[in-house]
């Protein structure tokens, strides 16, 4: 069943306070941040901190992402070879630009695992597009691998690149952030939004959560906790959808017991696109698929 | 000896006497009458048109005729902003008063530089609900000879009424009085809201004096302490820095953690039975038992459901609940923030109340035995759900009991919330160097990594398992807790008893040692 | 490892510890002061940790000044190593 990633918390690498008390928030994800998060001389210092936090910390049932520094940076390398080994949930990949970058990455990857024993395909990617080229090339990227399982926008960087304004509603990035969520739903992973800045705006919060999700985005990055509350609402199914949902997961359970394995609800085949999207809507309301 | 909560309690304490022991939070209720006897009322009498007003503080304590070995009171509600108590003091030793005993209410940080007083004999010994600053750490380190006692707001009605605590002098700050002592807290440049602490005193101590930075013409209304209880008046300049007493409108803490917790407690309460039409409620000043409000509150509105009365202390943003119509009465012993004694003065269903009715279980019924749901916080709490908030994790005195004994021993559900761990100290532990308020009186526990019911409670927590919340035995948490921060190593203390603390019915459930220099 | 050079390495942050260190002379010993805000809880442990660590990186001679703001283990030691790194890099 696929995972949640309605919310994902980001919390900056080199700040132990933070870091110990990441996983109580309730988010989807937590991002532990090595790169932008960071000055340029503590990413030693975070890099070590993240290690040991990996290892010691208990984030209950969160995904656990590292975003490493780039590979062009004198940082990158190192990251890498120090949290591969950890096996976090996911490792996600800043400023993605080509598919011949992610390769070299993946190869890199690969062969940490191998000198440590690892398999190559438990350890899920994350690209995050921040550059106009990034965006050009995103389905390309995105479809290098079967390890790479969600796509994130970086609005900040992109804004940047582009030279334009980050005004509030969001209009220079607008196609950018359509882009990345049909190249995610074309590869059938996640879309990640980019983070929310004003953290005391929480009608504002809303109403791009909202946006985000009618055009397809799975979820959003975080950078304050109580940013987390108003996303989890947004992404809430509703009452029609749940007994939806219900209704076919029930079915399901009584047609199996039975050795059925076509069957329609309400008129429709239910084939395993739909048990997905049924299962996924439970996952989301919070509802025990087992308690049905 | 060990008390029937496992806490080691001599039964002679040097200083204070043989101990009356704890025997369980309700047992000294059961029969429907205190066994001690009450004492009466002082008897006065005063001719017709005597006036009352002295030129200063100093004047009107001299016509008190002060002695050695006499009790002083006062009451904390100038908050941080007291300059009353000090001054009172000084005079008293100006004129070479010795061996007082000072019954405050509450002692923070505004009455540091009573240090000397109690280094010199001055004051030799002190009842008081909480006891903060340099007075707190210094007393811990065993510079009075007779233990500090420590009681809940209630229980200081029930000590008065006995004569345990004896009063023979009385200093109430009012932010408006009139020539005769009617007096009030609820108006005037230094309003502060509810008198409620001092009512008992005027009742019962053998000479009172009001002391106001702002004499009204006759009479001053509402008369919170009336003048038949008052025998001198006296005008002052200032009866402390306004800034500090009343602390513009309280906002809820932005605090992630604490709205974290604050959320998940909301989620217990709403969940627990309790969150009825009708319902009586308390919270906390500030932090995660305040920001609870904000929770119920958006909970209360969504569903339409209204309460009966809030409860104890109050802010503004309790005021704004019952401006909404959220619930009907505040029942108000003390206030915290500007907005709240404007509220008091305008509004018939916010109602100040004396201390002996908020919380004293000896009379026909105190309104925490009417409570419903109470949110508390705590410093300290081991895994029988026992509380302290009168020492900190380095053994020193820091808190106060006030009104957590009382309330936790009156509600229906009484939840406690705190993070299981601050900086690096638990908060959740097997043992605690203080307890004040028993675990069979706390029902839930919520911290932000699981939320913990009392075994004495398995109806309320297969509710709350059912409701999908993130509940987890006791023992797991701190266990939990203790393989994140590591073990404390254990403070030492030695034999000296700096502190008593009584639980509101006037037994002895637990001291507080001299920590090893 | 071979400290060279003086290095620092953490915060004055609530939950973070500052460690400051400089190499001593051969045979001179460990020369370790440590101030927190939780001395009287943690104190002797966060001194155990901190000779822990410097045996097994093999550090004899230094003079380590920890300031802690009632740092978790796991970031005594994350801090130490970084500095400990950091003074023996060229």
């Amino acid at each position: 069943m696929k995972k949640k990633r309605r919310t994902m918390l980001y919390i900056p690498g080199n700040n132990p306070a933070m870091l110990q008390q990441g996983g109580v928030y309730g988010a989807d994800s937590l991002l532990l941040d090595l790169e932008d998060a960071v000055a340029i001389n503590q990413k030693d210092a975070a890099r070590i901190l993240v290690r040991n936090i990996l290892k010691e910390i208990d984030f209950y049932d969160a995904e656990i992402c590292v975003r490493v520094n780039h590979i062009d940076t004198p940082f990158g390398m190192k990251d890498l070879e120090e949290i591969v080994p950890l096996q976090p949930d996911a490792i996600r990949f800043p400023k993605t630009e080509t598919p011949e970058e992610l390769g070299r990455l993946i190869e890199i990857i690969e062969h940490i695992e191998d000198k440590h024993g690892l398999p190559h395909d438990k350890m899920t990617l994350h690209v995050m597009i921040e550059t106009a080229l990034g965006v050009q090339n995103v389905f390309d990227i995105a479809k290098l691998s079967k390890r790479v399982d969600a796509i994130t926008i970086g609005g900040q960087d992109l804004t940047a690149d582009m030279n334009i304004t980050n005004n509030r509603d969001g209009s220079g990035i607008d196609l950018a952030r359509k882009m990345i969520v049909m190249a995610a739903k074309a590869n059938k992973i996640d879309a990640i939004d980019t983070v929310f800045v004003d953290i005391n705006d929480d009608e504002g919060l809303r109403k791009e959560a909202e946006y985000s999700k009618n055009i397809g985005f799975t979820g959003k990055a975080v950078i304050n906790p109580r940013q987390i509350d108003i996303i989890h609402e947004v992404y809430q199914p509703t009452q029609e959808e749940i007994r939806k949902a219900y209704k076919i997961i029930r079915a399901f359970k009584k047609n199996k017991e039975a050795g059925i394995g076509v069957f329609s609800v309400d008129g429709k085949m239910v084939d395993a696109p739909v048990m997905a999207r049924a299962a996924y809507v439970l996952e989301l309301a919070e509802i025990d698929f087992d308690s049905i | 000896m060990k008390n029937t909560i496992g806490r080691e309690v001599p039964v002679n304490i040097e200083g204070f006497g043989k101990t009356d022991m704890f025997i369980g939070a309700w047992e000294k209720l059961k029969k429907g009458w205190m066994d001690e006897i009450t004492i009466p009322p002082p008897n006065k009498a005063k001719m017709p048109h005597q006036c009352k007003s002295c030129m200063d503080l100093e004047q009107a304590i001299t016509r008190t005729s002060p002695k050695n070995g006499m009790t002083v009171s006062f009451h904390h509600h100038l908050r941080n902003g007291d300059n009353i108590l000090v001054k009172t003091i000084e005079i008293l030793a100006n004129m070479g008063i010795k061996d007082i005993t000072l019954a405050a209410s509450s002692l923070n940080q505004s009455h540091d530089s009573l240090l000397k007083y109690l280094k010199d004999g001055t004051i030799t010994k002190i009842w008081t609900s909480g006891l903060r600053g340099i007075l707190g750490k210094e007393i811990s380190k065993g510079i009075l000879d007779k233990p500090v006692i420590i009681h809940s707001h209630g229980g200081r009605v029930r000590a008065i009424h006995t004569g345990k605590i004896l009063v023979d002098l009385v200093i109430i700050a009012a932010s408006a009085a009139d020539e005769e002592g009617n007096a009030t807290g609820s108006h005037g440049k230094s309003a502060f809201g509810s008198l409620g602490y001092a009512m008992i005193d005027a009742q019962y101590a053998k000479q009172v004096i009001v002391v106001t930075d702002n004499i009204v013409d006759f009479p001053c209304i509402p008369i919170s302490i009336s003048q038949n209880f008052v025998d001198y008046v006296v005008k002052v300049e200032s009866i402390g820095d306004a800034s500090q007493i009343a602390t513009g409108t309280t906002r809820i803490t932005k605090s992630p953690l604490d709205l974290r917790i604050a959320k998940l407690a909301a989620n217990v309460i709403e969940h627990s039975g309790f969150f009825v039409p009708g319902f009586s409620f308390q919270v906390g000043a500030g932090g995660a038992s305040l920001a609870v409000a904000k929770f119920i509150r958006e909970k209360m509105t969504q569903q339409k459901l209204k309460g009966s009365f809030l409860l104890g202390g109050v802010t503004s943003y309790i005021v704004d609940m019952l401006e909404e119509g959220l619930f009907k009465t505040v029942f108000d012993v003390q206030s915290f923030d500007a907005a709240v004694s404007t509220s008091i003065l305008n509004n018939k269903n916010h109602i100040e109340i004396p201390a002996g009715l908020y919380a004293n279980p000896f009379n026909c019924g105190c309104l925490t035995n009417k409570l419903d749901v109470v949110v508390l916080g705590a410093l300290e709490i081991d895994t029988n759900f026992n509380v302290n908030v009168i020492t900190g994790s380095d053994g020193t005195i820091r808190g106060a009991s006030g009104g957590h004994s009382d309330t936790a021993s009156g509600a229906n559900l009484t939840v406690v919330v705190c993070p299981s761990f601050r900086g690096r100290v638990a908060i959740v532990k097997k043992t605690i160097h203080t307890v004040v308020t028993p675990g069979e009186t706390i029902d839930v526990l919520v911290t932000e990594r699981g939320i913990c019911v009392n075994p004495n409670k398995p109806e309320l927590e297969e509710r709350l398992i059912k409701t999908g919340l993130n509940i987890k035995k006791i023992e797991e948490l701190q266990k939990e807790v203790e393989s994140i921060v590591g073990v404390e190593k254990e403070i030492e203390f030695t034999d000296k008893i700096v502190g008593v603390v009584e639980y509101r019915d006037g037994t002895i459930i637990d001291v507080i040692r001299q920590v090893k220099p | 490892m071979e400290i060279i050079k003086k290095a620092q390495a953490g915060s004055f942050e609530s939950s973070d510890i500052l460690i400051l260190i400089e190499p001593l002379d051969k045979k001179t010993g460990r020369k370790i002061e440590i101030d927190s805000t939780v001395m009287k809880e943690y104190g002797d442990s966060i001194k155990k940790l901190i000779n822990n660590c410097l045996d097994t990186y093999q550090v004899q001679n230094i003079h380590l000044i920890a300031k802690d703001k009632g740092a978790l283990d796991l970031t005594i030691s994350a801090r130490l190593e970084t500095a400990l790194k950091r003074a023996s890099q060229q």
